[in-house]
């Protein structure tokens, strides 16, 4: 092409102003973000961009994985069996419990029956492999490999072989976002399993996570291990999800703060489980409950019971 | 196809396909998991910013907003946040292009950082606002990396506009 016939700059036409244009642009932008964080209302639009975008970030990801495969590839021989050897004999000396299990479950399971007492869920999921960890500074996130085409739902946790990682927060036609349990204010109900107490634990958004609003005299200590409380209606009970690191009480203050990190290797790369989404939990008892009334007694027993059953 | 105060050299006109293209290849290096690296500059900002300096009328504001969306999806971040930056940076870097041009390379660069710069904190600007944590200094190296970045950017992506060195001198333009 030579320099000669390229069109001459329009001297006239040149659209809107661009100060106007800016405006214009701004305002949108500004619509978007205020939107899409307070009513959450444009996943349609994020899902169709995802829909275009999803394939190239998973090619752009290949080089890096194709990495790794070599590294482990190349990782020896020896290496591996001392690894398979390793984990014949942790099967072995989780066997004695393993085995009895599914006996010790069904007998639960007849014992609660016998009481009358709702009976525990089972947890069931798929496995699915993590691509890549979200690019967003602000917030930990990770993208798995299964989404809508698998039936995954936004809401549905996932664990490691450890413990809880975190919560599916948006689905996508072929993968999921994961919020972290370390992300800043992503919270999970637990239960301290020495004590019983129950509490809500927090993420700081630096990879640790902090147990908040226990009274400054509460009991607490360095090395408690906090697991899923299920009162929430989206983690099951009893998935181990952290272990308290550091405690500061200060009279000052009315709640002590406590530092716990994730049991589960939550920065790690590799699979996790998506566990199933929980049936849903008995109806909450209305605000004023008549005493005469039937069914608000009624309504106001199950969940009382059930958490009796689950703090022993 | 502004030929600089400094060179000599007078630029063929752009070809439009070879913009969209460089975009692209920026989303592109964006999305490679070196993006997590400390420092990594955003390579879509630097690229929108040279191509709104060089085509203001080509690349605009529109180019920059859609660019956002897509990194804002790419990245999952908030909806709008990288729209606002980008748009933004198109903005000034082509109200001010007139004037970039006239300073050699390593001066444009310098004048180049700011509005990079301004890129990055707005971003933070935003997300802390509505309560995200502060993601360290580090966070703002980036825009440093990429205004050592600017001339060589310059010198890939001015590469399809230069003439050849020896001319016909039938033909002197």
């Amino acid at each position: 092409m030579a320099g000669i016939n390229h069109a001459p700059p329009p001297f006239f036409k040149q659209g809107p102003a661009p100060l106007a244009l800016l405006i214009f642009y701004i305002a949108i932008s500004l619509a978007l973000f205020v939107v899409d964080l307070r009513f959450r209302s444009l996943e349609l639009l994020r899902q169709s961009v995802a829909l275009i975008v999803d394939p190239v970030q998973r090619i752009a990801q290949t080089p890096g994985s194709l990495v790794d495969h070599a590294a482990t590839y190349l990782q020896g021989l020896h290496n591996l069996q001392q690894e398979n050897s390793q984990l014949k004999h942790a099967q072995l000396n989780t066997a004695p419990n393993l085995q009895r299990l599914a006996q010790l479950e069904a007998e639960n399971e007849r014992l609660r029956k016998l009481l009358s007492v709702n009976e525990r869920e089972k947890a069931n999921g798929q496995v699915a492999q993590i691509l890549y960890t979200a690019r967003d500074p602000f917030s930990r996130k990770v993208i798995v490999d299964k989404g809508q085409q698998s039936g995954i739902v936004a809401g549905q946790p996932a664990i490691d072989e450890t413990g809880v990682v975190g919560q599916v927060t948006r689905v996508f036609p072929f993968s999921a976002e994961i919020t972290l349990i370390t992300d800043k204010d992503q919270a999970v109900p637990v239960q301290i399993v020495r004590s019983g107490q129950r509490s809500v634990v927090f993420g700081l958004g630096n990879g640790q996570l902090e147990l908040r609003y226990m009274p400054a005299n509460a009991d607490v200590q360095v090395g408690d291990i906090l697991v899923t409380s299920g009162l929430d209606g989206v983690y099951l009970p009893g998935f181990p999800v952290a272990k308290v690191v550091n405690i500061e009480r200060d009279s000052a203050y009315s709640f002590a703060r406590i530092f716990c990190v994730p049991v589960a290797g939550v920065e790690n790369f590799g699979e996790i489980m998506v566990l199933n989404p929980r049936l849903p939990l008995p109806e909450a008892p209305p605000e004023s409950v008549g005493r005469g009334s039937d069914s608000g007694e009624k309504n106001g027993q199950r969940p009382k019971k059930k958490r009796a059953a689950k703090g022993n | 196809m502004q030929p600089t105060f400094s060179s000599s050299r007078i630029l063929q006109p752009v070809r439009p396909w070879f913009i969209f293209f460089s975009l692209i290849m920026a989303a592109l290096l964006n999305f490679l998991p070196t993006a997590q690296w400390v420092g990594m500059p955003d390579w879509v900002a630097l690229v929108l910013c040279f191509w709104s300096v060089r085509e203001f009328r080509r690349v605009g504001m529109g180019w920059a907003f859609m660019l956002g969306l897509l990194m804002d999806v790419a990245d999952g971040s908030v909806l709008g946040q990288h729209c606002f930056a980008y748009v933004l940076l198109a903005y000034v870097s082509a109200a001010l292009s007139r004037r970039f041009l006239w300073f050699p390379l390593a001066q444009q660069a310098l004048q180049v950082m700011p509005l990079l710069l301004a890129t990055q904190v707005v971003q933070v600007l935003m997300r802390m606002a509505v309560g995200a944590e502060f993601p360290g200094w580090d966070f703002f190296i980036s825009p440093f990396v990429a205004t050592l970045l600017w001339i060589p950017a310059t010198f890939i992506l001015l590469l399809p506009q230069y003439r050849p060195e020896e001319q016909d001198p039938d033909r002197p333009i």
